[in-house]
């Protein structure tokens, strides 16, 4: 009772101040402060701090090779017999052709003689690989759906150079699996290649893949190992 | 599933085994190869067995009389790959809530996806075989011996529960084959798993139970009218009165180990029983 009498004379004494309000363009100020802060976090430091970047080798011209060979793509990205795919090429294919130096590229000498002569394998960096979890068929996407390389692995074999590969520091995985968008908006087919990528193309024919009885779309196991 | 058989015309899948019980002699040999064929992880003191994770284990059963009649069979089991009263209904597949398990209604295999498991193990509650185990811990391989693992199959991390799969990623790369060859069919031979070829008696037989060519239906003979129940008198499959309506099918001229694949009541002949009916 006396705590409510004092208070009450508390108030009395002290009306509100016709300036008090005046606090408010201050907090809509930092709040516009923090949400400015927080997109420059989250849309430009913190990509940075995710991804880690690395070189490949030695620089590699996809277009000068294409227009060299016969067979197109898979004159060095072959289906071996067993219906397995080779992926990136190993020392033996390059030996056929570089056995020595063709031209004067400074990368090419770095080749010859780092990896061609030592006989050692180059540790290319693949942009495409998958998480562990994943089984990929090359063979049921191209000798069985006839699809075209450059629907998952974009232009690559008119590319002049290699990029940067970039990994994500938390999951080892490549950055192209994610995709290098980081508001999640994919303009061409390649540009990720994360599950829902994967799983929008099955969802298209869904009259083939129906066989999981969880999902009615594909079984786990058609692309999981 | 209805849109899978009206697609292919003729019935997919459904990928089984036959164990002849009166040929395994209990060597193990089906075991060591399904754990290295699986990257099956194991810690330096496996005594506890009840810890240990063995997607194909050989049990030890016994008649439980005296000398002279005193008889052992031992029974391997792998994951039994239910298919319940209607495609799909296995124990496991039902309770699962994040959708880490799954039944194919193209192969009749039920998967385990680990990246998808979050470790709840209401599938190995739901199972009546304990084929489903729990990683308790990170696998430790001996130094050098992660050199040896299978890249075919992708190794668990603690937290996820595994089980046999039939060794789906042999039918993968069977199918990656095929594909090569402008085939779409897997043939028996391309497509075996790992503790069938390892059995040295022959007694697993491997395939797909819905084609009359494979050795493993004419073996198990299932009756496709009445939940694939086998029509052979050898036959029997494990606890069939739960209606799990499983494809590993186990052979035995004997009674007491035909028997013993499920609770019979001591007046009870097992090849008397039906599985139940079909629920409306």
């Amino acid at each position: 009772m006396s705590s409510n009498d004092t208070l009450q004379a508390h108030s009395d004494s002290h009306p509100p101040s016709p300036d008090s309000k005046g606090g408010g363009p201050y907090i809509l100020l930092f709040f516009f402060i923090g949400v400015a802060l927080s997109l420059v976090v989250g849309w430009g430091v913190f990509p940075k701090l995710l991804y880690s970047q690395k070189n490949q080798p030695f620089d590699f011209n996809h277009k000068n090779h294409l227009e060299m060979v016969d067979n197109g793509c898979q004159s060095c990205h072959f289906f071996r017999a067993d219906g397995s795919f080779s992926g990136s090429p190993r020392l033996a294919q390059c030996v056929e052709c570089h056995e020595e130096m063709q031209g004067q590229s400074e990368d090419e000498a770095i080749f010859v003689e780092e990896y061609v002569s030592k006989g050692q394998e180059v540790p290319w960096l693949v942009y495409a690989r998958q998480p562990d979890c994943v089984f990929f068929s090359h063979s049921a996407h191209v000798n069985g759906a006839k699809m075209d390389c450059i629907t998952c692995h974009g232009h690559i074999g008119t590319s002049e150079s290699l990029k940067t590969y970039e990994f994500n520091r938390i999951t080892g995985y490549s950055r192209d699996i994610w995709g290098r968008s980081i508001s999640g908006l994919k303009s061409n087919s390649w540009d990720r290649m994360k599950m829902d990528d994967c799983a929008e193309c099955h969802a298209k024919y869904d009259a083939v893949h129906d066989s999981s009885v969880q999902t009615k779309r594909d079984a786990c196991f058609v692309c999981h190992k | 599933m209805k849109q899978t058989q009206t697609h292919n015309q003729k019935p997919p899948q459904r990928y089984g085994m036959a164990i002849d019980l009166d040929k395994c002699t209990g060597c193990g040999a089906c075991m060591v190869a399904c754990s290295a064929e699986n990257n099956v992880p194991f810690k330096e003191d496996e005594t506890n067995k009840l810890l240990s994770i063995t997607w194909m284990k050989v049990f030890r059963i016994t008649n439980g009389r005296e000398f002279p009649h005193a008889e052992v069979c031992y029974l391997p089991r792998p994951c039994q790959h239910c298919a319940g009263q209607h495609e799909g209904h296995s124990p496991c597949v039902s309770v699962c809530p994040a959708t880490a398990t799954d039944y194919s209604a193209q192969t009749g295999i039920v998967s385990q996806i680990y990246t998808r498991c979050f470790g709840c193990r209401y599938c190995m509650g739901a199972c009546p075989y304990h084929a489903r185990y729990f990683n308790w811990w990170d696998p430790v391989w001996p130094v050098g011996m992660e050199k040896s693992l299978s890249p075919n199959v992708s190794p668990r991390m603690r937290g996820v529960v595994e089980k046999c799969s039939f060794c789906f990623h042999r039918y993968q790369l069977a199918r990656d084959k095929a594909y090569a060859e402008d085939k779409r069919e897997v043939g028996e031979a391309e497509y075996q798993t790992a503790c069938a070829q390892a059995c040295p008696a022959g007694a697993i037989v491997f395939g797909d139970l819905n084609n009359p060519e494979h050795a493993v239906s004419r073996i198990a003979q299932p009756d496709r009218h009445d939940h694939y129940k086998s029509q052979n008198p050898r036959a029997f499959r494990l606890l069939e009165r739960l209606g799990t309506n499983t494809k590993v099918y186990y052979l035995s001229d004997r009674e007491w180990v035909r028997k013993a694949g499920d609770n019979y009541l001591a007046d009870e002949n097992p090849s008397a029983s039906t599985p139940p009916k079909e629920h409306a």
